[in-house]
């Protein structure tokens, strides 16, 4: 296990599980849940500051970038060229390369309107960015973003913040198969064990925020999924039991009284 | 005097404004952030030489928590 590293663009991380940063009570809740999740990766939203409350607490007080890699992302876009304003912004504020491409597509599903999705993607790559895309879990077109360049393809296991876990496992390990660059789960993962279904499958990693953000306990869940996503990595390295249809004894018949 | 939108926000500024100066007067620390002039991304080398014009469209963001 020591020898099996998580590489994505340049960065290789310890941990297969990226975290999301939405949604925790306060600051103090997110870093305490960033920390026992283990992740070395968490994604950030791009903003407005508040000119009026000068005041009001920073991310960056709480998370420091030089200790944790940042993954700037375009949520709340739903098109390429909102998309590419909030990326190039993110990059002239720490020079983050890194970035995670969301282009939504509709407001009740925020699926991700795939054809602005590669648009944006092909200009990002163009400048040089390290574009983590989140997509539909369309094979075709999971193929094609890794022609065009991004770093990690990231399809959705079923819609952002619904936690309702893997919906087309089919598909999803079609991808991984097809895939040459790393596959991450984002999206749709509502607890621990989906998290290590997805990791079973043969993703090369897993990214997780309602469901920690919203459990009753975020820092155990965040725990958690470190556990789940380690122990899902684990299985498929061990490569699984063969299904048989009937029984197959554990217990040797050889000497049976 | 310049009016300005800072942020979506209508303002008037009494007297010329770098976007230094602007980033002081509301205490923000121009380490953190990132500035937007009429769609333009600019450069926080330039923040000194940068003066903010009447009517001119102001964008600072940040990171904040998200998915």
């Amino acid at each position: 296990m020591n020898k099996d590293i998580f590489k994505v663009g340049n960065q290789i991380s310890k941990s297969r599980l990226i975290v999301g940063t939405g949604k925790y009570k306060n600051f103090k809740e997110t870093a305490k849940a960033i920390k026992a999740s283990g992740a070395n990766i968490v994604t950030v939203a791009v903003r407005r500051i508040n000119i009026l409350d000068k005041k009001k607490p920073l991310l960056t007080d709480y998370l420091n970038p030089k200790l944790i890699k940042y993954l700037p992302n375009t949520a709340g876009c739903f098109n390429a060229d909102e998309s590419l304003r909030t990326l190039r912004l993110a990059r002239e504020m720490g020079g983050w390369k890194m970035v995670k491409l969301e282009v939504l597509g509709d407001k009740k599903t925020l699926y991700p309107n795939m054809i602005e999705t590669l648009k944006a993607t092909k200009v990002l790559v163009k400048e040089g960015f390290k574009v983590l895309v989140y997509c539909s879990d369309d094979p075709l077109l999971a193929k094609e973003l890794e022609y065009l360049g991004a770093t990690a393809v990231m399809p959705l296991a079923s819609p952002i913040g619904s936690g309702q876990g893997i919906q087309n496992k089919i598909n999803l390990s079609i991808i991984i198969r097809n895939a040459k660059v790393p596959i991450i789960i984002d999206a749709g993962i509502g607890t621990a064990s989906d998290a290590t279904i997805a990791m079973e499958l043969g993703c090369d990693g897993v990214l997780v925020n309602t469901a920690i953000a919203k459990s009753k306990n975020p820092v155990l869940m965040a725990e958690s999924f470190k556990n789940a996503v380690i122990s899902g990595r684990q299985s498929f390295l061990a490569v699984r039991m063969k299904k048989l249809f009937y029984a197959n004894a554990s217990s040797p018949l050889k000497g049976i009284i | 005097m310049a009016k300005i939108q800072l942020n979506g926000r209508k303002l008037e500024l009494s007297s010329k404004y770098s976007i230094s100066a602007l980033l002081k007067k509301y205490k923000i620390d121009s380490k953190k952030i990132a500035v937007e002039l009429n769609g333009k991304i600019i450069n926080r080398n330039k923040y000194k030489l940068t003066y903010i014009k009447n009517k001119d469209k102001v964008e600072i963001v940040h990171f904040i928590g998200g998915g």
